[in-house]
């Protein structure tokens, strides 16, 4: 995809003059004006560039409300009201940093939900996919410390039980709880570094978001029928097919995100989060924020304090594995009649793991974690390896034009479905 | 990462003769490259120490380790939370119907059977480890439930104290006795004693 001819021709002289000096006008140029895109991109294929955006508006607002919080543990809370009511605009820029977290999980959430209905992450999007699943974590670190810095009842004890299962690691778990704090329980000490990194987060994000997109640029975007771009016709420019079309998308996600800002700027917000901390009383019911729910439940259904963690942490180390568990050669799974409803039904267990990681955990709240638990887990390591092997995947269309126009030239009954896609 | 240094890759415009590199013989060359690399990764390593250590409890945080804590005014059955280190730590002066029940649980019943008492290493976990011999009315524990953290209800006379008299974890259902014993729920070990010694006959210094 990198080496398509681009068509950049220097226009006046200064522009020759540094094309030949600093070619940055060309590259840009050659990866997001005409770079191939394939014709058929839904808009599933929207969100990286939202995302993008998301990531660009947080950096921002982040920014400038830094500029009036103060990261100690007797003035964190109290500065935060103060950007609320005092601060000029300060409630409007507080709701844009605190609602576009929320935003940016769901953009990211749905980027990723894509990424495995279509197979994006097999061959040769291996290395894309696992950028991916690093970013994902980087903003997991980032949102959770983020979440911290407001100081509230639910971000003190957050903190608390996060940090407490690295304590769960023998022999050395307390040692670094203890390294983590900065003191023997979680303090204004842990505050203040938790400030620090969360400033700084945002710039490796950007970092390892500039490998993924420069990963994506050599090997080409996937598409809703996992083939390649063959030929030309295959493909339109990106400026302005997809460009326009990310505009519009972002457009609409805008105003989603708008009417969460000006209308119910808490309404994902916990009401115990308008307390101030207070290390002598834990709140009864202790939730993390929406998007942390699924895992949060994962840890709670295992009754093994050791075992929930890793776990945890296992649900989202093994998305980086998935290229090679996952054993078919087709990539879609709009051709995987089989795979497709496993698929569907992960997709209803992470969201009841959502539902239940909400609630407290006893009963059958319990119970039904762990099944689901369990279908999480199984999905990847049973149900993807083994239904690759077994299923009969639907005819493919010749080309991705073929599939466009819904012709398709007549098929040779007998050719193997899979053999039309290079692994 | 010195680790990862080939020895025996040849390096074909340097110092080694090519009949060596032929046979995979590591060069004068690449025994250099190899030895100050490792060198420079010791280098990089002890330079990284003092970045590392710097997030550790500092000096002040250090200091503050010890508590002392008056006890006349804590009435049977009644119970206060001071802080120590930044921690809560219980203190309950025990009925005698409490301690009773302590003492009768048998240590097969225990999930954990082991002290968490600095004072008492190794020993059992049965009533009269967990508490000072002459003071046995006395419970202090860290009220920091094991599990993950959270601070169990059972200090107010009105809190849920859960089904052994103790202490209640509302966070994931660990259920502490009235000697601060796991019993039921997820936390894997028993509340922590604190290191602490009386210092008068109501008086106690924590830490």
């Amino acid at each position: 995809m990198s080496d398509h001819l681009s068509t950049y021709e220097p226009k006046g002289a200064f522009a020759k003059w540094m094309d030949a000096r600093l070619p940055v006008m060309r590259m840009m140029h050659g990866q997001f004006v005409d770079f191939p895109t394939p014709r058929n991109l839904n808009y599933m294929w929207t969100f990286g560039g939202i995302l993008t955006l998301m990531l660009g508006v947080q950096i921002l607002s982040g920014l400038v409300l830094s500029m009036h919080y103060q990261p100690s543990d007797a003035e964190a809370f109290n500065s935060i009201e103060l950007i609320r009511r005092d601060v000029n605009y300060g409630w409007l820029l507080r709701n844009i940093h605190a609602v576009g977290a929320s935003m940016f999980f769901f953009a990211v959430y749905l980027h990723m939900a894509r990424g495995l209905y279509y197979g994006s992450y097999k061959a040769p999007r291996e290395i894309l996919w696992i950028l991916g699943v690093i970013i994902f974590l980087l903003m997991m670190a980032a949102g959770f410390m983020g979440y911290a810095l407001v100081w509230g009842q639910m971000s003190f004890w957050g903190v608390t039980v996060i940090t407490n299962l690295f304590s769960a690691i023998p022999l050395v778990g307390s040692s670094i709880t203890k390294w983590l704090w900065g003191g023997f329980a979680v303090s204004g000490v842990t505050l203040n570094r938790f400030f620090s990194l969360h400033f700084l987060l945002p710039f490796v994000i950007v970092g390892v978001v500039a490998l993924h997109i420069w990963a994506l640029h050599v090997v080409g975007q996937n598409n809703p029928t996992g083939l390649e771009i063959k030929t030309k016709s295959d493909s339109v420019p990106m400026l302005p097919y997809a460009v326009m079309k990310d505009f519009f998308a972002m457009a609409v996600f805008m105003v989603i995100y708008a009417w969460f800002i000006f209308f119910v700027p808490n309404y994902l917000g916990d009401a115990d989060n308008f307390i101030e901390a207070n290390p002598l009383s834990t709140p009864p019911h202790i939730v993390p924020e929406w998007y942390f729910l699924p895992f949060y439940a994962i840890l709670r259904s295992i009754p093994s304090k050791l075992g929930g963690v890793l776990m945890m942490f296992g649900s989202i180390a093994l998305l980086a594995f998935l290229p090679w568990l996952d054993t078919s050669n087709v990539r879609s799974a709009k051709y995987r009649p089989m795979f497709k409803w496993f698929l569907w039904a992960f997709f209803f267990s992470v969201i009841a793991l959502g539902y239940l990681g909400g609630k407290p955990a006893e009963g059958s709240y319990v119970l039904w974690s762990r099944v689901f638990t369990t279908y999480y887990f199984a999905f990847f390591l049973l149900i993807m390896p083994i239904v690759g092997l077994i299923e009969t995947p639907r005819r493919l269309p010749n080309s991705i034009m073929d599939a466009v126009l819904g012709g398709g030239g007549p098929m040779a009954s007998g050719v193997a479905p899979a053999a039309a896609e290079k692994r | 990462m010195a680790s990862e240094v080939k020895t025996n890759a040849p390096h074909s415009t340097t110092g080694g003769t090519a009949a060596s590199a032929m046979h995979g013989d590591p060069t004068r060359r690449d025994f250099i490259t190899t030895a100050a690399l490792a060198w420079a990764g010791v280098g990089g390593a002890i330079a990284l120490w003092p970045f590392i250590q710097q997030m550790n409890p500092d000096a002040s945080t250090q200091a503050l380790s010890s508590t002392e804590v008056d006890l006349a005014p804590i009435k049977e059955g009644q119970a206060i939370t001071v802080l120590w280190r930044g921690k809560p730590v219980f203190i309950r002066n025990r009925t005698k119907d409490e301690i009773e029940k302590a003492k009768d649980t048998p240590l097969a019943q225990l999930p954990d059977k082991a002290s968490e008492n600095e004072a008492n290493p190794g020993a059992s976990a049965s009533d009269q480890n967990r508490t000072k011999p002459g003071h046995e009315n006395w419970m202090v524990l860290v009220g920091i439930c094991t599990h993950l953290g959270c601070i169990p209800k059972g200090q107010g006379l009105s809190d849920q104290r859960g089904e052994y008299g103790g202490w209640f974890c509302p966070c994931h259902g660990s259920t502490y006795d009235t000697a601060g014993r796991i019993r039921k729920g997820p936390a894997p070990r028993n509340l922590d004693v604190p290191p602490y010694e009386f210092v008068s006959a109501t008086k106690i210094k924590i830490g």
